[in-house]
């Protein structure tokens, strides 16, 4: 049982972690990325790619981030930036970044191939601990407190920072932020760089807890995220994160009344629900302050 | 005609998805034209091409109609569906009709007699060739009628101005449904002809990734006339055969083919062929769904 909640605990911060980059780019600029997917996967490689070269696990983290962060940055150069120029409506933003993320994914299976990988050996912490009777392993344990402080750090750039305000401004109404004097490029840059970062990271975290990253690692996650974004409202952050967990808890509270093979359509039915029900979801206000 | 001959039967799998794919394109494009971005049209074709080869192969129906079943119920199941999902908007009724697919998607895997994740096998390889591009033909020529009929003028006034259009005494939401009930039954249809084109079929065959490849045939083909959606699966699903010596870099290409339509031709493949009717296109306004 315990041993449950440890689990819902750690999926649930990957979820988020993952749903918040997602969410951020969708708060600022009304754009659904899917190429985020690409981005989360990008980083596992990226941290494989590096500790094959024998660089440490922990500082393999932060060489995924940026990287990953400078490919969000290209992604809005390339894919969102002309669209936005031109005005065009947000499905076009969705169609070109899927065009990225298929670009992004088969660069990866040109490298490493489709099959499944492995970090180098004895590259990743392989210790257990125990609290009470519970056994619980180094690695998961760094990966949720991490996680947890980026979710923490992420909302103390939007709510108390200058580039925080900047972005909800942007976020409000991208002319009036204009003529106030923010730098609208500068801004987008930013959110772009944070999201894809963010995304890079829950990609390496996940990568490393299950040791097996893989092309088509993302594609799990995307689904989940939309659920997540719905049941939390979309394009809040304090909103992806207790949509994660809520989540991820009831992935595991389902099996023990569903079949297994069912616990997919729990995400699934809890967003169908809570679109007809409640479309603005649990924490989502109405089209107004959604950073 | 031996040339051709032997050409059809080298190619006849590709050919074949050509065509099926070309309908799906269409089935989109129906609820497209109207403004509003729905991806379900992958899981209405699951549906059909379960229930209908079930239906040959356990029931003995004959083939056309279990094709024929197979799309109704698809539609009977788009009914109530878009009957409460038409209530929201944008990403909303996208993602709505997405978590659908899904649904559908886990209950194939989860309903016995489907054969689960192993695909359902010895289905009656029974759709020809010509049946598939009969039935592109007629589902073109209905749509382009439609279009330019009454019903297709009230989908394009909803399109740009839903508030408009509902002062003008349209029932908005009643011709969006119909646009999406008949995409179903369309997709369903399509479904149908593809489970028994290929002996065998898998729930994956319907899930997101080929929601999105739908969307993206009738996206990259374009949406102000029927053309595009059939342009659209023409070059993406010839383009992997045609690559076939680059199969490595083939998702490279059609990324890249994906972002430079929509950067530099935002209204689909098929403005290439209007070019000199620009001041006649510019009236369609298609941008505010491509």
């Amino acid at each position: 049982m315990a041993d449950q909640l440890y689990n819902a605990i750690f999926i649930g911060s990957i979820y988020a972690l993952f749903a918040l980059g997602f969410t951020l780019v969708f708060s600022v600029l009304d754009i659904l990325n899917l190429a985020h997917p690409a981005l989360f996967t990008l980083g596992a490689f990226v941290a494989l790619f590096a500790m094959q070269q024998g660089v440490p696990a922990a500082l393999a983290v932060i060489v995924a981030f940026v990287v990953c962060g400078l490919a969000g940055v290209v992604l809005d150069r390339v894919a969102f930036a002309p669209l936005r120029r031109r005005n065009a409506p947000p499905l076009s933003a969705m169609i070109s970044s899927i065009g990225v993320a298929l670009i992004v994914i088969r660069l990866i299976q040109l490298r490493y191939g489709p099959d499944l990988q492995a970090y180098p050996a004895g590259s990743l912490p392989a210790a257990v601990f125990s609290v009470g009777d519970l056994e619980l392993d180094t690695l998961r344990t760094v990966i949720i407190v991490l996680a947890i402080g980026l979710m923490l750090a992420l909302t103390y750039v939007v709510r108390r920072t200058r580039l925080g305000r900047e972005l909800r401004a942007l976020a409000e109404n991208p002319r009036a932020a204009r003529l106030v004097g923010i730098d609208i490029d500068r801004a987008i840059a930013a959110t772009f760089f944070l999201s894809a970062g963010l995304g890079g990271v829950a990609g390496v975290l996940y990568g490393f807890a299950t040791n097996s990253p893989f092309s088509q690692m993302g594609l799990g996650f995307e689904l989940k995220a939309f659920a997540v974004m719905i049941v939390g409202g979309m394009g809040s952050i304090p909103g992806a994160v207790l949509g994660a967990y809520l989540l991820s808890f009831g992935e595991i509270a389902s099996l023990t009344f569903l079949p297994s093979e069912l616990r997919d359509a729990f995400a699934f039915g809890l967003l169908f629900v809570v679109l007809l029900v409640r479309p603005r979801g649990i924490l989502g206000r109405r089209a107004v302050d959604r950073v | 005609m031996d040339d051709l001959g032997q050409f059809l039967e080298a190619y006849q799998t590709t050919i074949g998805f050509i065509g099926l794919n070309a309908i799906l394109a269409l089935s989109v494009w129906l609820t497209l034209y109207t403004g509003q971005l729905t991806l379900g049209n992958a899981a209405f074709a699951g549906i059909a091409a379960y229930s209908s080869a079930l239906l040959t192969m356990k029931a003995g129906f004959p083939f056309p109609l279990a094709l024929a079943s197979g799309a109704l119920f698809a539609a009977a199941v788009a009914l109530p569906l878009g009957a409460t999902v038409f209530r929201l908007r944008g990403v909303y009724l996208a993602i709505a009709t997405l978590a659908f697919g899904e649904v559908v998607r886990v209950a194939i895997l989860a309903i016995p007699i489907t054969g689960r994740g192993q695909g359902l096998v010895g289905i009656p390889p029974k759709t020809e060739l010509w049946h598939i591009f009969l039935s592109l033909i007629v589902v073109a020529v209905v749509c382009a009628r439609l279009r330019q009929s009454n019903v297709g003028r009230a989908w394009a006034a909803i399109r740009e101005d839903e508030i408009a259009a509902a002062s003008q005494g349209i029932r908005v939401r009643r011709y969006q449904l119909a646009a999406f009930v008949l995409g179903a039954l369309v997709a369903g249809w399509a479904g149908g002809l593809a489970a028994h084109f290929d002996f065998a079929i898998q729930p994956d065959e319907f899930g997101f990734a080929r929601a999105v490849q739908i969307l993206v045939f009738a996206v990259v083909g374009g949406i102000p006339n029927v053309l595009g959606p059939i342009l659209g699966a023409f070059l993406l699903t010839a383009l992997p055969a045609i690559l076939q010596p680059l199969q490595e870099y083939r998702d490279i290409f059609q990324g890249a083919i994906l972002v430079l339509v929509i950067v530099y031709l935002p209204r689909g493949l098929a403005t290439l062929l209007e070019l000199g009717r620009t001041a006649r296109l510019r009236t369609v306004g298609a941008e505010d769904v491509a």
